[in-house]
């Protein structure tokens, strides 16, 4: 379980070794209970404490992190009777990308998200998280069929990019999110986004066109992974802190500059220590927004999505 | 407009990325041949290179005069300037980088946007400059591209963009990004009024430029062996651990994959976005 802790969070860890210690003879001396308790206690300060002052730096490895929950971790928990639907009708699946329908309380929706895998061999499949342009047309695919049917469309973001690869420049990557762009821009239903974990260039945006942009609050959003603005603008590898601080890719700096609507908080420590609390939050902000959005008649929310892209950067 | 006054550096070839090791003057190098090339020829056959045919890079006034009939255009948005909304810093401040573009080009960002007529049709073109910063897209690029657009929109007249660009601007990050999505939206709305969006892909274009604006023509078209894709090469060499062909992400390799329409050589690009207009825009 240490190994879940990040360096920065070293005085969470050593107060959990402690308490696991203890609960380790505790069985034997009982009186050690209310000591563990206090404890306890004293975890959760120290764990607040450090999340409400995170770097940038320290920002990004919470969105990374090895056990932050994933898309099918949410769908899982927020949507029910979900059906997962496949294939961009053209190439094949692409299963760094997952979408379906499912059930927000008693509305139906579509969902689609990045998904990065949790074991190696289910990363691999997934290839990380990091789709191939059929991934994109997938979405693509699944976003026009609820257009068709009137379904709100609900997307989670969570990608280092597009996958840079051979395969994918040959299918057309640039066409495929160029496509989405266009396509997400005048889709004719409510399009909700949640970035739910790393925000990763224009693979992230391809997912990103909507009414209403929300952020966890540990989650990032940038051009680029703070390892290539590094390389690009500082010409080596090693100014990723920099890089990141100066993109300002956290969702607290990217709330002022107006690109996210909303912050959506998440549990002490970061999502990944409350799958079930994380998964809630997400779900009353989709259930409020989703309401808000969805009395505005289709031409305005049209008109209102696109004046909302086109003032940015004005 | 004579020879001379072509030879001011702000409309000159772009010799920052050509490796000329010529001095700057009425001689140049070939990037590709390496031959020495007399510029007012040069000019003359549209910064192509005569003996193996290269097209060399242009700036973005020079393809406008290029293009448009008479060399004549009336350029829209020309005073739109950065804002630096991140107020970002690397080893350099990003005003500062933008100050010494500027200084170095002579133009406030890297798109200029005329107005003219191909072959006597009305037309709004976008040029990219690729000397600024790379021929990057940041927030001034892309309300230049939609002030293009509306102008075209407005007059109901087709919309051109000659793209050639390294990408995102890294210093605007998410206001950057959200470009891609911004000229995105207001290409569906040309599209929407049933004008035509021509895109042109001049070497080199790749990231959140070619992701976007570039991909989106109801024709696309490229200058042969232009380069152009989503993910650079050593990106993707690094990733895949493979050399790649020589003609990787060019012009015909896009062809090839279906990505383009067609590749048109520099000097027949007028008649045949013309003979296009005329076909598809019947007015």
């Amino acid at each position: 379980m240490n190994n879940s802790f990040l360096d920065f969070e070293k005085p969470i860890a050593d107060i959990y070794d402690k308490i696991q210690a203890l609960k380790d003879i505790a069985s034997e001396s009982p009186e050690l209970l209310s000591q563990i308790a206090k404890l306890e206690e004293e975890e959760k300060n120290i764990t607040k404490r450090i999340y409400s002052k995170l770097s940038t730096w320290q920002t990004v490895q919470v969105a990374r992190h090895p056990k932050r929950p994933h898309t099918s971790d949410y769908i899982a928990r927020i949507f029910s009777d979900f059906d997962e639907l496949h294939g961009d009708r053209m190439f094949g699946d692409d299963s760094s990308l997952i979408g379906g329908i499912g059930y927000l309380d008693e509305t139906p929706i579509v969902v689609i998200g990045h998904e990065k895998g949790r074991d190696t061999q289910e990363k691999v499949k997934r290839n990380f998280g990091m789709p191939q342009p059929e991934g994109y047309r997938k979405a693509k695919r699944l976003m026009e069929l609820a257009e068709h049917f009137l379904l709100p469309v609900i997307t989670f973001i969570d990608t280092s990019g597009a996958y840079p690869g051979i395969e994918g420049e040959e299918r057309g990557q640039s066409e495929a999110i160029a496509r989405n762009l266009a396509v997400m821009s005048e889709l004719k239903t409510p399009i909700i986004v949640v970035v739910t974990g790393e925000g990763g260039s224009g693979g992230a945006l391809a997912l990103g066109v909507g009414d209403h942009v929300s952020m966890f609050e540990y989650a990032t959003y940038s051009v680029a992974s703070p390892e290539a603005c590094s390389s690009i603008v500082w010409r080596s590898s090693d100014h990723a802190a920099e890089a990141a601080e100066a993109m300002k890719v956290s969702a607290k700096e990217l709330i002022k500059i107006n690109v996210i609507d909303e912050i959506i908080k998440e549990p002490s420590g970061g999502a990944h220590r409350d799958y079930a609390a994380a998964a809630a939050n997400i779900k009353s902000s989709l259930i409020d927004n989703l309401q808000k959005i969805g009395t505005i008649e289709i031409n305005d929310l049209l008109e209102r999505r696109y004046q909302r892209l086109i003032t940015i950067g004005k | 407009m004579n020879w001379l006054t072509r030879l001011i550096p702000s409309i000159g070839i772009d010799t920052s990325t050509n490796k000329s090791k010529v001095p700057d003057g009425l001689w140049i190098s070939c990037p590709s041949c390496e031959a020495t090339l007399y510029k007012p020829e040069l000019e003359k056959s549209l910064y192509v290179c005569p003996k193996c045919d290269h097209h060399l890079r242009i700036g973005a006034r020079t393809r406008l005069e290029q293009f448009l009939d008479n060399a004549v255009y009336k350029e829209i948005a020309a005073d739109i300037k950065s804002k630096d909304p991140l107020k970002f810093k690397d080893t350099k401040y990003y005003t500062a980088r933008v100050r010494d573009a500027m200084k170095a080009t002579g133009e406030n960002d890297a798109i200029v946007i005329g107005q003219g007529h191909v072959k006597d049709i009305p037309v709004v073109v976008a040029a990219f400059e690729f000397r600024f910063m790379g021929g990057s897209m940041g927030g001034v690029v892309g309300e230049k591209f939609v002030a293009g657009i509306n102008k075209a929109i407005e007059d109901q007249i087709p919309f051109i963009c000659f793209s050639t660009s390294g990408g995102a601007r890294m210093q605007e990050s998410m206001i950057s990004l959200m470009q891609m999505a911004k000229t995105s939206a207001a290409i569906q709305k040309l599209k929407g009024h049933k004008l035509p969006y021509i895109s042109i892909m001049v070497d080199p274009i790749f990231g959140g430029v070619s992701a976007s604006l570039a991909m989106l023509g109801d024709i696309n078209i490229a200058e042969p062996k232009a380069f152009v894709g989503f993910a650079g090469r050593r990106v993707i060499e690094d990733t895949v651990r493979v050399e790649l062909p020589d003609d990787f992400q060019k012009a015909e390799f896009l062809l090839d994959h279906g990505a383009l329409d067609m590749i048109v050589h520099r000097k027949d690009l007028r008649a045949k976005v013309s003979g296009l207009l005329n076909k598809i825009y019947n007015k």
